[in-house]
Formats: C-alpha cells, structure tokens, sequence
C-alpha cells in the first residue's frame, strides 16, 4: 500500500522542474536586506518521475465517476465529457490574460455571450452574470441583488429572508454572509412549504425567500404558484437555489415558477467536472427589472462584435474577473452537443432513473415520501434496521464498489440516505445498485455486523473523527512534531 | 438517441412498467400543467463531436494569445506538463468533496499537503482547504476580522489590486462594515495616514505585498500598530514571490491571503484560479471553509479526514464562519503539484529569474527617451513607467508587433508585468519597438 507524503522525497538537489536560462544580470542583495525572507521552508526535492508517481499513487486512492456509480444526492454526478476537457484545454482560451482589450477577447466573449443566451432560454431569465465561482457564491449574489433591489426603492425595512428548514445549508450561511437575518419555517413531513406558516411570517419586512424546487426531498413543490404569489404581493423576491435543476431542465423553466432570481451550478445540470470539490461554477440569472443590478460587466452583441456593459446600479464585483471562466467553457460545450431535442431528456431520464430507484427499494428501505419523486430520491434507513444505521449502509456500499449516496441530508428525514442516479446511467447500472442495496438489507437483517463493521475492502477503514478535531494536525509540520 | 443518455426506448417502456406509470410525464403529475413545457427550448441542433470541436476551435482562434505584459494580479507564467496530465486523472477530477474518506484519500492527502504548503510559504500555522480566488479571500479575511473583533470598519491601502478593493467593498457594504482606504506616499501604503485612523475602531489593516503597482511593501509597522488596537493584519501576497521575499509571519501578520495563480495555473481569462487563507492557532476555528486533518483508522493507519466542520454552514447553517461549500479543489492540487516540482530550490530560482527579468526591461525602458522611473526600484516581477507618448499608440504598436500591451494605471503611465516567460528576444524587441514609437 502506498503510503508516503509528497515531503518523503527530499533528497537535496534533486529537482523536478527546469526554468528558461538566467540572462540578466541582477544584484538583489540591496532588495534582499531590506525586504528579503530568512524564515526556511520544508518542502520537497523531488525529480518529476517521482512527484508524477506519488500523485498518480494518490489518485489510485481516489473514486470518481468513471470509477463506479457515484449516487451522492443533491451533487449531480453525472458523467463529465472528454471532449468538453479537450476544448477547455485549447490555447486560444486558457492563454489568455483577462485584462485583455475587447477586441483581444472575441471568442471568450462570445463563449460567455452564447452560454448567457442559452441560459436565459433555459431558465426563463434575463441575463446572467458569470463572475461567481460555485452554487454558494450564486446565492450569496443574488440575494446582494435583492437586497440592492430594496435599498434603491428605499424599502429599508426588508432584513429578512425566509428559508424552509429542508433547505441546504448554504442557503441560510449565504443569507447571513449578506447581512440578512433567517426565518427558518418549518416544511410539511415532506419538505414542502406549509403554506399557512408561510403566510404568518410574511411582512413587509421579508426581502424574499430562498427555494430549491424539487425540494431537498426530492418533491415537486406543488404550491409553487401559490408561493411565489404571497411573496410578491408581500412585497419580496424569490429566490431559486439550482442545485435540483437536473430534474426540471427543458421542462419547467424557473420564472414559470415565479422566481426573480437564480444560480445553476454549471458542476451539476451541465456535466462539468466537480473536481474533489471545486472549480465549479453558480452563474446567476435574473429577471428584466433585476439585471441592472448584476455585477459588471454584462457582455452584449453589436453586430458581430462583442463587448462589454456596465450599469451603474451594478452590485459591484463579486470575484476577481469573469468567474470560473474556463468552467463556462464546458458547460456551454455540454449544452451544444445534447441541443435542443435532447435537454429536456436529461431531467426525463433523471427522473425515471430516480423513481425507478425509489420503486424497486421500497420493500428494503424506509421511503421518506410514498410520491413520484424527481431526480432524487429520499429513504430513511433500513426497513427492520436491527441496529444498522443510514451510516452502516453507506460504508457497506463502499466495499461493493459503489460512491455511497448523501447521508444524514436533508435534517428534516431521520437516518436520511439521499439517492441521485442521473440521467448517465443506464437500467443495468441501476440494476445491480439496486441488488447490492438489496443484498446489504438482508446483511443487516442477518448478520448485522458485517454491515456496522464496514467497510472492509477499503484502503483505510473508518476514521477517527474524534481524534481529528481534538487534536487537529492540518500540517506536514504539526504532523511530523506530534507524539503521543 | 444520445452518446451521454443511456435508456433506449425499450428500456424506458420496462422501466415505466416497473414503476407502475404510463409514460415518464406521469412522474410530473405534480407540476402545474400550466408551467410543464412539451414543446422543445429552441437552443440549437444537437453538434457531433467533431462539429463541436471544431465550433469552439474557431472560437478559440477568434481570441487573440499573444507575448503577454499584462499583470494586475494574473500573471504568464511557465505551467510544468506535469500538472495538467495528472490534475485529468479522473479519480481527481469527476470527483466531488471527500464526503467518504475511506474512498478519498487521495483527494484528503493532495489537501493535507496543500495545507501543509501554505502553511509553509506564508509561514503561519494553519491553512484552509481553499477559497473561491485571491479576491474572495481578502474579502473573507476581512469577514473574518470584523467576526474575531466584533468591530465593523476596516482599512485597506489604496494599493490593493483595484479588483480586491471592489470585491470588499461589494461584500462590506451588504454587511455595512466601514472601508477606509489608507493614503500612499511614492506608491506605497503611508504608516502615518494608517496611524491617524488606527484609534481602536478598526477590526483590522489589510496590506498587498508586491502591491498594485509592483512595489515590495514591508507590512511589520502596519501590524505591529493594529496589534496595540486588538485588531487584525492582514495582508494579501504572492505567493510565487515568497520563496525570496518576508513571510507573513516574518512581517507579523494575522492573515495571510492570495491567488494562487501564480503558482502555475494558466490564466485562462480569469479563472478558475484558487484563493488561499493562512492564519494562526488563534484564529483556526474561525477559518472559512473545508479543513483536512491527519487522523488514524479504526486500525491505527495514518488516515486524512475533513476536521473542525463545526465551522461550518452543512452544521451550523447560518451561524457558520462562511457559506463557501464546493471551493477551488482541483485547483489546490494543481498548485500542489506546482510547487512539488519546484520545491525550495526552484521557488527561489523562479524568483530570482523574474526579479532578474523584469529589472531588466525595467532598466532598458526607462533608459528609453520618452520613458522614465515614476517609483524606486523595490518591485518583484511588474513595474510602472512614464511617458508623454500616447498610452493608445503603445497599445496599438505593440499589439501590432506580437505583443498584449501593459496596463494603464494613470493617463501617462503604463505596467508592465514581465515573468521568467519573457526571453531576452523578447525583451529587447519590446524595448525596440516602445523606443521607435513617436509622437504623433
Ligand atoms: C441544494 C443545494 N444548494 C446549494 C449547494 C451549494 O453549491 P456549491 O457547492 O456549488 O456552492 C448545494 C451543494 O451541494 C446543494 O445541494
């Protein structure tokens, strides 16, 4: 087992990269005494066979999607297409300075002008900004949006933001990072808004509310209409987390639902890569009235130029440049190679993966909500548990091959195990998912231990959490000085 | 029929079967049917492969990549082969945070080693697992101060990156923290306009080192002044310039933060890049962010796991320390691998060659009839110049030459970032060509 750390290889003046020759002469010793580092540094000496070595030894301890089925729910793992790398990796896009003159930069600008159009199609929205770099940051701008949205019609008195208990954590993490304070409403068993608790914090002191519809639960919030109703006429916005795209795409566009403002994870609904956490990509979409208010700048055609406009009304910039630039890339690659006869079969296929999924387990596994769902679905623990937990299960899947579902989300669903299959895998893929899930229930049944003791096959078993935060080592340093 | 959508019809029609509903519109029975589309968006006919690539190669040529003298916080540097090869590999790059960490080490041990990195480069004691880019993370650090001292006014030099400045100012304004920009004198960050401000309000001083225009700024004084007023230093640097320049901590600093960009990462019209944030014990709990920590498993085995998620927002909603959940992963590797092949040898040696470099053509350009110093000569790889000819005619005559002109800082001045990419020919091209340029 392959077990070493990158400062393993340290073997002075070996080296692992070369550099163009020194030609210019220059004394840095005056530069050096005034501003100069004495403070030494460990870090490797390693020659590049021996540093590609040791991280490709790593990625062997990896799992990713083309490992095996990766059915982590609300994160959308579907496959990630090659040719969509190939085309983010060519020069003329990842050479390019982002301070460059427009006319410098016409085939980003028209990456980013098409992908904002075939967007705004999609959602219903009106323009769309690029700048944050995953779904949290989209939140965290549009809700800047709203509140900018406020402020200029001088309603100051509109701090709150209304957010279901079911939601995703970020959803209330980004309305505090935005100086708004939460109104955590209880959902029905279901995760679906309960309407009359709505209506009794509804003031005109609510700045919006903040949805993912499916729900975390993977229901279809059938009241939607009704909901974004009472808010607009309270006088708020409303506000669409994304994440759960995949099960509404090409079917129901979010302004059809009453939303005003949105962000898509680009690293869920349009297939590109999540990458052991990041780079993503949470573009954020609005309506006509809102899109002065987006971070500057907007691209717009002239002809068959494209350029760059700013509003003054602009929330100002949320990230450094145009967001994750080259994500965008991808996506956009994504959207042309299904176009528009096949959109739509995304969250079509999604769905029935999931319900599929949700018919053949209910014997085994306790389902949250007896309902069609959409692209997820939501069980809570073993039928006949015997004391095998959501957590037992999920490490028992890890022995047979499988990326274990989310677990322990949503809150509102006891030992809650959250299936996402998406629309990339295929019924025999399903299949035997199911009879492994199937397989790891009788386990439990009979001999319940093998399931709590999992996993067994893996490269390290289960981790001392405890440990690690009683005694956090976040360091090669800390590592190396600690004893016992 | 589509390569990415595996269900052919007959397995739909077994499926719907099995699930005991007609067709796959009856599993959207919830949704109004006023707002369920059947008709198809109109977003394109669907593109082979081959047309795709070839779609978007004719938009990547439509971009024009050349000798590259832009700055400003993104800088052309030498990408080793290495790192995209591995950073493709798909265990790395399809999978998501390390939720499992049985089945994730490799993701866990790549961050541990990150983590150990910065910590190492900025010389503060802990890191976290990445932030969205170096904007985002002074933006956070301010969040970060204004949180440790329940204050809500911070001062920044006037000679942060213009797009730091607006970035914190977008998130301070929705918290209604107070931003105090601090004076220059000569182009660096004044210690007499800071004390004139630093009266016990302020929850901390951000400073940039290289700072926008290209100058070295010793951050010591700044620090040493908030610490007496219990706020916070914070100080955003490059990170590729550490090998030889004052650690944060040398320099007293509380917070460390940066773009890793320049460790390697292409410049890809802006992103994805990687901000960073370092900090000390003191502070580690109020960390934005993933942490990964050295644990051991049920059989004693060295195993890396997420840590202190207590910080949090899947835990702690909106009381966490930040609402980051997906951050620049992929990224933190890709800087990882960076800096593994450079190690401590190459840090300085690139260091060095950007120094040498950029001084070079430093010294030629002001040599230069119309150009002349407008700062001392304490930079690391950017400078800026003067010159009465027009900033428009520089553009066009370089960019009719090969070359992406410098950025204008004022109407007569110019920067010009100039790395270890830059060769001699280059250089002296430049110099030929801004030294044959007229008034018109
Ligand atoms: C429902 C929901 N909302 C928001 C997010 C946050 O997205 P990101 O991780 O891209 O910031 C997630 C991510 O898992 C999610 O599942």
């Amino acid at each position: 087992m392959y077990n070493k750390l990158i400062f393993d290889y340290n073997t002075p003046n070996r080296v692992g990269y070369d550099l163009p020759t020194h030609f210019a002469k220059f004394d840095n010793s005056k530069l050096l005494a005034k501003y100069g580092r004495k403070q030494t540094m460990i870090l490797p000496s390693a020659s590049e066979l021996e540093v590609v070595r040791h991280y490709t030894n790593l990625s062997l301890k990896n799992f990713g999607v083309e490992t095996g089925l990766y059915p982590l729910g609300s994160c959308t793992m579907k496959y990630n297409p090659k040719v969509d790398e190939a085309i983010a990796s060519l020069k003329g896009f990842t050479n390019l300075h982002p301070l460059v003159s427009v006319n410098e930069c016409q085939g980003s600008l028209e990456v980013l002008y098409e992908l904002s159009q075939k967007l705004e199609k999609i959602t219903g929205m009106s323009g769309f900004t690029f700048e944050p770099c995953a779904g949290a940051h989209g939140e965290l701008t549009g809700l800047m949006i709203i509140k900018q949205y406020h402020l200029a019609r001088k309603d100051k008195k509109r701090t709150k933001i209304i957010i279901p208990d079911s939601a995703h954590g970020t959803n209330p993490a980004s309305s505090n990072v935005c100086g708004f304070e939460v109104i955590s409403i209880a959902s029905n068993p279901d995760g679906r808004i309960n309407l009359s608790s709505l209506k009794s914090v509804l003031n005109d002191e609510v700045a919006g509310i903040m949805l993912t519809n499916p729900n975390t639960l993977g229901m279809f919030e059938k009241d939607i209409l009704k909901i974004t109703k009472l808010v607009h006429e309270a006088g708020g916005l409303c506000y669409y987390d994304g994440a759960n795209l995949n099960a509404l795409l090409g079917r129901v566009k979010p302004t059809a639902m009453g939303f005003d403002v949105l962000h898509l994870n680009l690293h869920k609904t349009f297939g590109t890569p999540h990458g052991g956490g990041g780079p993503g990509s949470g573009p954020v979409g609005c309506i006509a009235k809102l899109v002065k208010y987006l971070p500057n700048p907007v691209i717009i055609q002239k002809g068959d130029h494209y350029e760059f406009s700013n509003s003054k009304t602009s929330i100002g910039h949320v990230s450094g440049y145009y967001g994750n630039f080259l994500v965008c890339v991808k996506a956009l690659a994504f959207i042309d190679s299904l176009g528009e006869t096949n959109i739509a079969k995304v969250s079509d296929n999604a769905v029935l993966n999931a319900n599929y999924i949700k018919e053949a387990l209910k014997q085994d596994y306790k389902l949250a909500i007896n309902e069609p769902c959409k692209h997820e679905v939501v069980f809570g623990g073993v039928i006949n548990e015997n004391g095998v937990t959501t957590l037992d299960v999920a490490k028992r899947l890890l022995d047979y091959g499988y990326h274990a579902p989310t677990i322990y989300f949503p809150l509102i669903v006891n030992e809650a195990m959250m299936i996402e299959p998406t629309e990339s895998e295929s019924k025999e893929t399903l299949d035997e998912f199911i009879a492994v899930l199937k397989l790891i229930a009788k386990e439990a049944r009979e001999n319940p231990d093998l399931v709590k003791g999992a996993p067994h096959t893996t490269i390290v078993k289960r981790i001392d959490e405890v440990r690690a935060a009683r005694i956090p080592l976040l360091t090669y340093r800390e590592l190396i000085n600690y004893h016992e | 029929m589509h390569k990415y959508l595996p269900q052919t019809e007959s397995d739909i029609q077994n499926m719907l079967k099995s699930i005991g509903v007609k067709d796959i519109k009856a599993l959207f029975k919830d949704v109004p049917e006023s707002i369920y589309l059947t008709k198809e968006i109109k977003i394109g006919k669907p593109l082979s492969e081959d047309e795709l690539f070839k779609h978007f190669e004719v938009l990547a040529n439509k971009n024009k990549t050349n000798i590259c003298l832009l700055g400003g916080g993104v800088y052309d540097h030498y990408v080793p082969s290495v790192i995209p090869a591995l950073v493709a590999r798909q265990e790395f790059l399809t999978s998501y945070t390390p939720y499992q960490p049985e089945i994730s080490q490799g993701t866990l041990q790549y961050i541990f080693e990150y983590q150990s990195f910065i910590s190492e480069l900025t010389g503060l004691e802990v890191s976290n697992a990445s932030l969205y880019d170096g904007a985002t993370a002074t933006a956070e650090a301010m969040l970060l101060a204004c949180g440790a001292t329940r204050k809500d006014k911070i001062a920044i030099s006037s000679a942060l990156n213009p797009r730091l400045i607006d970035v914190i100012k977008t998130y301070a304004s929705k918290r209604n923290i107070k931003v105090i920009e601090i004076e220059l004198i000569k182009g660096r960050t004044s210690l007499k306009a800071f004390n004139k401000i630093n009266d016990g309000s302020l929850a901390g001083v951000i400073i940039q080192t290289p700072n926008y225009f290209g100058l070295l700024e010793d951050a010591t004084p700044f620090s040493a002044a908030i610490k007496e007023n219990k706020g916070l230093s914070i100080v955003a640097v490059n990170p590729l310039s550490l090998g030889l320049f004052k650690s944060p901590l040398e320099m007293g600093i509380d917070v460390a933060v940066g773009d890793g960009q320049s460790l390697g990462i292409p410049m890809g019209f802006g992103g994805p890049y990687i901000g960073f944030m370092a900090t000390n014990k003191t502070y580690m709990r109020k960390l934005p962010g993933r942490i990964v920590g050295s644990s051991l498993d049920s059989e004693g085995k060295r195993a890396f796991v997420l840590t202190l998620q207590a910080r949090e927002q899947h835990i702690r909603r909106e009381k966490a320390t930040s609402n980051i959940c997906s951050n620049e992963s992929l990224m933190a590797l890709w800087v990882t691998i960076y800096l593994a092949c450079l190690g401590n040898k190459g840090l300085v040696d690139i260091g060095n060659l950007n120094l040498e470099n950029a001084h070079y053509a430093y010294k030629k350009i002001i040599s230069l009839p119309h150009f002349k110093k407008v700062y001392d000569a304490d930079f690391f790889n950017e400078f800026v110049v003067e010159t009465d000819l027009s900033l428009k005619t520089i553009d066009r005559v370089l960019l009719k030459n090969g070359y992406t002109s410098g950025i204008h800082v004022g109407p007569h001045q110019i920067m010009f970032a100039i790395t270890e990419r830059r060769s001699q020919a280059e250089i002296d091209h430049l110099v030929e060509l801004l030294g044959g340029i007229k008034h018109v």
